[in-house]
């Protein structure tokens, strides 16, 4: 499969990722060549075999919905890297 | 001599009071400051609170009392969220965030009186095999080629883990693993590590790559060392969803077993037709060594051994732009501002992270998007659970597997290869047992011929690390490695 320009720039755009044009020549060219790599997976036979979802060793837990951990607004914020009072913030998103 | 120390004896060396806390975290903090300039194994040193940590635990260990590490000095990888001390995963994106909590792997060390000296560098968000994708610089191998001062890489992603233990700046280190971020390094710095079983060791406060798959271990001078240590990090944790509710045991005491009548697979897929020479004549010795221990050496098969790094990295990637997504300048880290909102997301990330970074997060984002999930996602998904079977069907016919850790000694940083799939490779004979979610380990076993270091890995069963801790003591005691590299806190410059 190939990646042209245009579909590394839409992937970036999904990732949120500014990258300028020449990165984008750089990336195609890179990934073009790990997802050439990959598809040797095309060769094996998964007929009737189950993705693996995690390893099957832990089981899923019910606790009681209660609050266990709370009361730290301040530590919450203190890596803000912008805030005002309480809250963080954010460029004007609605208008 | 202080660097003659290993964890095992220096904890017994305390207990004794034949040296205090205070005086061998001082010669282990002077080391440091004497060698890291060069290495660059810290990212952040946290030598005034090492200091009254130190005290502490001399009060403690003068009435008799204080854990099985206290006052033991530890490096910590900067992949642990520490509370109060920056934790950074080499990226410019949290070069400044100080966590307001502290992972469960290392509340546990600390629990146990463990002094850490500072967060250990590493590749950025633990992706790479060199360490030479951090932010804060790579990594100076300790270990020299015979007569070359050329700059080797440590391995990665928990190269300065590896390289710390090394040079003696530290008695043990953590690490992660995701596809052999422990193992890889401890191999390339002739040093000890442990992956363990998936679920053994909490991911709460470990900066997360692939969840999955990540999965905290010790890295020290030898193994019983790293059992000491995964004794303290290991357990279950409400707070992590993967944790295993499994008591315990006693990894120390399971050093001494052997391996009479033990099984030891020998998979034949691992004999690749580029292996080189001499890692194929150390594999030989170690089954050789195994076998004059008692242990029985089967032939076994796992098939789909080479699909196993093209899995994994569908697998890693897409679940590294999964969890990386949280780093959008917002709550925490690096921000650059921008007109709107999406121009903020964009900025931040491009400044943030670097190349390895965004390759992988944009393969990751690829392979999950509409019209690739099935061809690429979940195909790997599929293709993860035959390599898990490949084990468990071994694991019938044997208790453990013997293979090499790494298909090279450590390289120079300048020989390191431009196409990223040639780095990949690296991790060609560590990544199946991460991906099955089995423990496994890595031992040094001798020096190539231009003397740096080799290792060779235990791959166990499920929980099983007490047999891969008995049969690596085995390997060590025959390997009797004694070697140290030519950057050593023992060796006055």
């Amino acid at each position: 499969m190939s990646l042209d320009a245009k579909k590394v720039a839409r992937i970036a755009r999904l990732a949120r990722i500014g990258l300028s044009d020449d990165e984008v020549q750089t990336y195609q060219k890179d990934m073009e060549g790990i997802i050439g790599w990959v598809e040797q997976l095309n060769e094996v036979d998964i007929t009737d075999v189950p993705p693996m979802v995690g390893t099957g060793l832990a089981t899923a837990r019910l606790r009681d919905d209660i609050v266990t951990d709370g009361e730290r607004r301040d530590d919450v914020l203190s890596n803000a890297p912008e805030r005002e009072g309480l809250f963080f913030t954010v460029p004007k998103v609605v208008e | 001599m202080v660097f003659d120390y290993t964890l095992a004896s220096a904890r017994d060396a305390l207990r004794k009071r034949e040296i205090s806390a205070v005086e061998l975290v001082n010669t282990h903090l002077e080391a440091i400051e004497r060698l890291d300039g060069r290495l660059n194994s810290f990212i952040t040193r946290t030598p005034d609170q090492a200091r009254e940590a130190a005290k502490a635990a001399d009060d403690l260990l003068a009435k008799g009392e204080g854990g099985a590490l206290c006052g033991i000095p530890l490096g910590i990888k900067d992949l642990f969220a520490t509370e109060g001390v920056r934790t950074t995963a080499a990226s410019h994106i949290l070069e400044n965030f100080v966590p307001p909590y502290e992972s469960t792997v290392t509340a546990n060390l600390k629990r146990d009186g463990a002094i850490s000296l500072g967060k250990l560098n590493l590749d950025e968000f633990a992706m790479g095999s060199t360490n030479l994708t951090s932010a804060f610089g790579g990594v100076e191998n300790p270990w020299k080629r015979q007569g070359s001062d050329a700059r080797l890489v440590p391995g990665g992603s928990s190269g300065g883990s590896a390289a710390a233990v090394a040079a003696g700046l530290v008695l043990g280190a953590t690490g992660t693993d995701t596809g052999g971020s422990i193992r890889q390094p401890a191999s390339f710095c002739g040093i000890a590590g442990v992956k363990p079983t998936y679920g053994r060791c909490s991911r709460f406060g470990t900066i997360a790559f692939a969840s999955s798959l990540d999965q905290a271990g010790p890295m020290a001078k030898n193994l019983r060392d790293c059992a000491i240590m995964l004794e303290s990090m290991a357990g279950f944790d409400a707070k992590d969803s993967t944790s295993v509710d499994k008591a315990v045991p006693n990894y120390e005491a399971a050093l001494d077993r052997g391996v009479k009548g033990m099984r030891v697979g020998i998979p034949k897929e691992y004999r690749t037709d580029n292996l080189p020479e001499e890692i194929a004549a150390l594999w030989d010795q170690g089954i050789a060594w195994l076998k004059d221990a008692g242990a029985e050496i089967v032939d076994v098969s796992l098939p789909h051994t080479k699909y196993g790094l093209p899995t994994y990295y569908i697998a890693a990637l897409a679940e590294a732009s999964s969890n990386l997504a949280r780093y959008d300048g917002v709550r925490y880290g690096k921000r650059v501002t921008g007109p709107s909102l999406d121009a903020l997301y964009e900025a931040t990330r491009a400044a943030g992270f670097g190349d390895e970074v965004k390759r992988r997060i944009l393969l990751g984002t690829h392979v999950l998007s509409s019209g690739y999930y099935d061809a690429y996602y979940l195909r790997a998904q599929k293709v993860r659970t035959l390599l898990q079977r490949d084990f468990l069907q071994a694991y019938e016919k044997v208790d453990m597997l013997l293979t090499p850790t790494a298909p090279s000694g450590a390289f120079a940083w300048d020989e390191k290869p431009t196409d990223p799939v040639q780095v990949y490779l690296n991790d060609v004979f560590t990544v199946p047992a991460s991906l099955a979610g089995v423990p496994a380990v890595s031992v040094p076993a001798g020096l190539d011929s231009t003397g740096v270091p080799l290792g060779l890995q235990l791959i166990g069963r499920f929980f099983d690390e007490e047999t891969l801790f008995a049969a690596g003591h085995v390997l060590e005691k025959s390997a009797s490695f004694s070697h140290r590299p030519t950057l050593h806190a023992g060796v006055s410059a």
